[in-house]
């Protein structure tokens, strides 16, 4: 492509004087006038690409990048919050203190119950939705909409109203329990009512979201597929199961991964959800997440070389999650 | 030759849509009742929390610590929207907010532009390692940076500081990608082409060409960078204070601690902070969600 424009530059020079000069006979000034144009062209032809990318990655690099690789290298050392410049390198000291924590593995628990009670509903239900969505409605465009007015909301606002509906004593949820015979749960007390209503927040809030992701996967499958399965005789819950599913694989693997992630590092929900109690995730840590534990020690406890750690090994799971799913992905395809 | 290949195509082309579309219109996809049934319920769910927020607001204290909880409003609304806009340092905080989110997207777009049309239309060497370094740090979690962060404010003194909030937010992965996968089958290889042949340079081409063709695209990721920011709690959390220079998540997270225990000043803050974002939607809404759905095919 490159070569291309490097003999079209030239030419288009030369069409526009070709009528009136015989371009056999150019001068010298005109030859040297037209090889420092070429020149710069070619200059701008090799380098306005780094130029075009170069404002995004210095940002990237200052703001992405280096903190992420700095975060390591602070969690091989002491640092308080009082006077975060100051480093004393501590080798693996830190690490070896948060894994002999009980809240370090506590939180993890937490985090991974609250990320399966948050998810899998959450996943199913967007993915029920879609399947109705891609019917045709009426009035199509209003439903989308409506779905994703949760995703509009903040986690703080959010947070704050599932927090009163939620309240033990006089919260709709509770109340409209009753009529089932449902006594009084404990929601910010209780293990599991806590983890369920800090779960349902995040339900809300990216059920809608989701949903829509699937829809558009769903309208991009071709119809002729679902033409020929309704030929081959197969009902509409075996088109769902043999056609959308299978085609559908990339992006649910997309909204998984990208729903763990979110699930990993929970932090307003459980925050706002007891405010009073902060960081500790409630008055037994019973909904504190890794990242509640996180800001705990470095901002609550100031120590931020040990947040530091917190982070990594938040981030080696991560990674250890992705490789599962990469090889849980490759085997699904394998199979079929 | 070519020309007997090329032109039965487009003639092939609009017959088997329009086929396929009829199968769809005329077929077994209609929505039943049941169909119907689902999704009011769902929209009830999707809404209820927040017209109940409305009702909250619109009522005192009291009435909240009551059985059974309203269920319609009351007289109060305008009362407690006026505390906890004095109470909660609204004022400031949507200021605030609306500067952060706008320099933000702003900014994200432009560059995320600029550098999606690199990496779509132009071939420079290390394009597909770089490009993969972007994606790859998409998936990494904010929390990875926010130390090394915290340790740049503390040291630049930039603490309950509009530009600590500012300048780690202008970058996005998910916006250069964004623009790439909508720049790759926007914009026709033959623009570019013709531009070059006209003899422009390359930021005459992004100028006239790239930029008014990804126009679209900008809109939607402009608005899905402002929803973010608006709604971004962990980093200002971590750097601005409540009293003093508050983004509107940190004042409203400040509500609900002790200091205002009124339950119906605390959800007339929610109402006020979530207001603006829920009347773009109400107005963008079906650009949004193309623009979600946009994206996600692609990614």
């Amino acid at each position: 492509m490159a070569t291309r424009h490097d003999t079209a530059a030239p030419l288009a020079q030369e069409g526009g004087a070709a009528p009136v000069r015989p371009p056999a006979a150019p001068t010298e000034a005109e030859r040297r006038r037209r090889a420092r144009l070429s020149r710069r062209w070619q200059r701008d032809i090799k380098w306005s690409p780094y130029g075009f990318i170069s404002p995004f990655f210095v940002l990237f690099l200052a703001f992405g990048l280096f903190p992420l690789v700095y975060t390591g290298w602070a969690s091989l050392h002491t640092v308080e919050l009082t006077a975060p410049t100051d480093m004393q390198w501590a080798g693996l000291h830190n690490y070896t203190r948060i894994f002999g924590d009980d809240f370090f593995w506590n939180a993890a628990k937490n985090t991974l119950t609250i990320g399966i009670i948050s998810t899998v509903p959450q996943l199913l239900m967007a993915m029920g939705l879609a399947h109705i969505l891609n019917y045709k409605l009426r009035a199509s465009t209003f439903y989308r909409v409506v779905m994703l007015a949760p995703y509009a909301t903040s986690i703080a606002a959010a947070s704050l109203v599932f927090v009163l509906l939620f309240g033990r004593d006089y919260g709709m949820i509770n109340w409209a329990l009753h009529f089932v015979g449902v006594g009084h749960i404990d929601w910010q007390n209780d293990k599991w009512p806590s983890q369920i209503a800090v779960s349902s927040i995040v339900i809300w809030r990216w059920t809608g979201y989701n949903a829509l992701i699937y829809l558009a996967a769903m309208q991009a499958i071709p119809t002729d597929l679902y033409e020929s399965a309704a030929l081959d005789g197969a009902s509409r819950w075996r088109q769902f199961l043999h056609v959308t599913l299978p085609q559908l694989r990339p992006t649910i693997l997309f909204t998984c991964v990208v729903s763990t992630i979110g699930a990993s590092q929970l932090f307003g929900e459980p925050l706002i959800f007891d405010a009073n109690k902060g960081a500790s995730g409630g008055a037994e840590h019973q909904f504190q997440t890794l990242g509640l534990y996180l800001y705990e020690q470095g901002w609550v406890n100031q120590h931020l070389g040990r947040a530091s750690a917190i982070a990594w090994t938040m981030f080696l799971i991560l990674i250890l999650i992705g490789i599962v799913n990469y090889v849980i992905s490759r085997r699904l395809r394998a199979s079929s | 030759m070519t020309t007997t290949l090329t032109k039965p195509a487009p003639a092939v082309e609009p017959k088997r849509t329009r086929r396929s579309k009829s199968a769809r219109a005329g077929g077994t996809m209609h929505a039943g009742p049941i169909a119907y049934t689902i999704l009011a319920l769902f929209s009830i769910g999707s809404l209820f929390p927040l017209v109940w927020t409305a009702i909250a607001a619109s009522r005192n204290n009291n009435r909240l610590a009551e059985t059974p909880p309203p269920f319609w409003f009351g007289g109060n609304l305008f009362h407690n929207l006026d505390v906890a806009w004095n109470e909660a340092n609204l004022g400031q905080a949507f200021l605030n907010t609306t500067i952060v989110a706008g320099i933000s997207a702003i900014t994200i777009v432009v560059l995320s532009t600029i550098a999606g049309f690199a990496f779509a239309k132009l071939r420079f060497r290390g394009r597909n390692i770089l490009m993969l370094t972007v994606i790859g740090t998409m998936m990494v979690p904010p929390q990875l940076s926010i130390i090394p962060l915290y340790m740049m404010v503390a040291k630049l003194n930039w603490a309950d500081q509009l530009q600590a909030v500012i300048f780690p937010s202008l970058v996005s992965a998910f916006g250069v990608f964004f623009m790439r996968q909508y720049l790759l089958q926007a914009l026709p290889d033959e623009l570019i082409e013709a531009a070059r042949v006209d003899g422009a340079s390359s930021w005459r081409v992004v100028w006239h060409i790239v930029f008014p063709a990804a126009r679209p695209a900008m809109a939607v990721l402009g608005m899905l960078m402002f929803v973010q920011a608006w709604n971004d709690f962990l980093w200002p959390f971590l750097v601005l204070t409540q009293t003093g220079n508050p983004t509107v998540q940190v004042a409203l997270a400040g509500l609900g601690r002790g200091y205002t225990p009124d339950q119906s000043l605390i959800m007339a803050g929610a109402l006020l902070g979530t207001l603006p974002l829920l009347l773009v939607f109400a107005i963008f809404g079906k650009q949004i969600v193309g623009g979600i759905m946009q994206g996600a095919v692609k990614g």
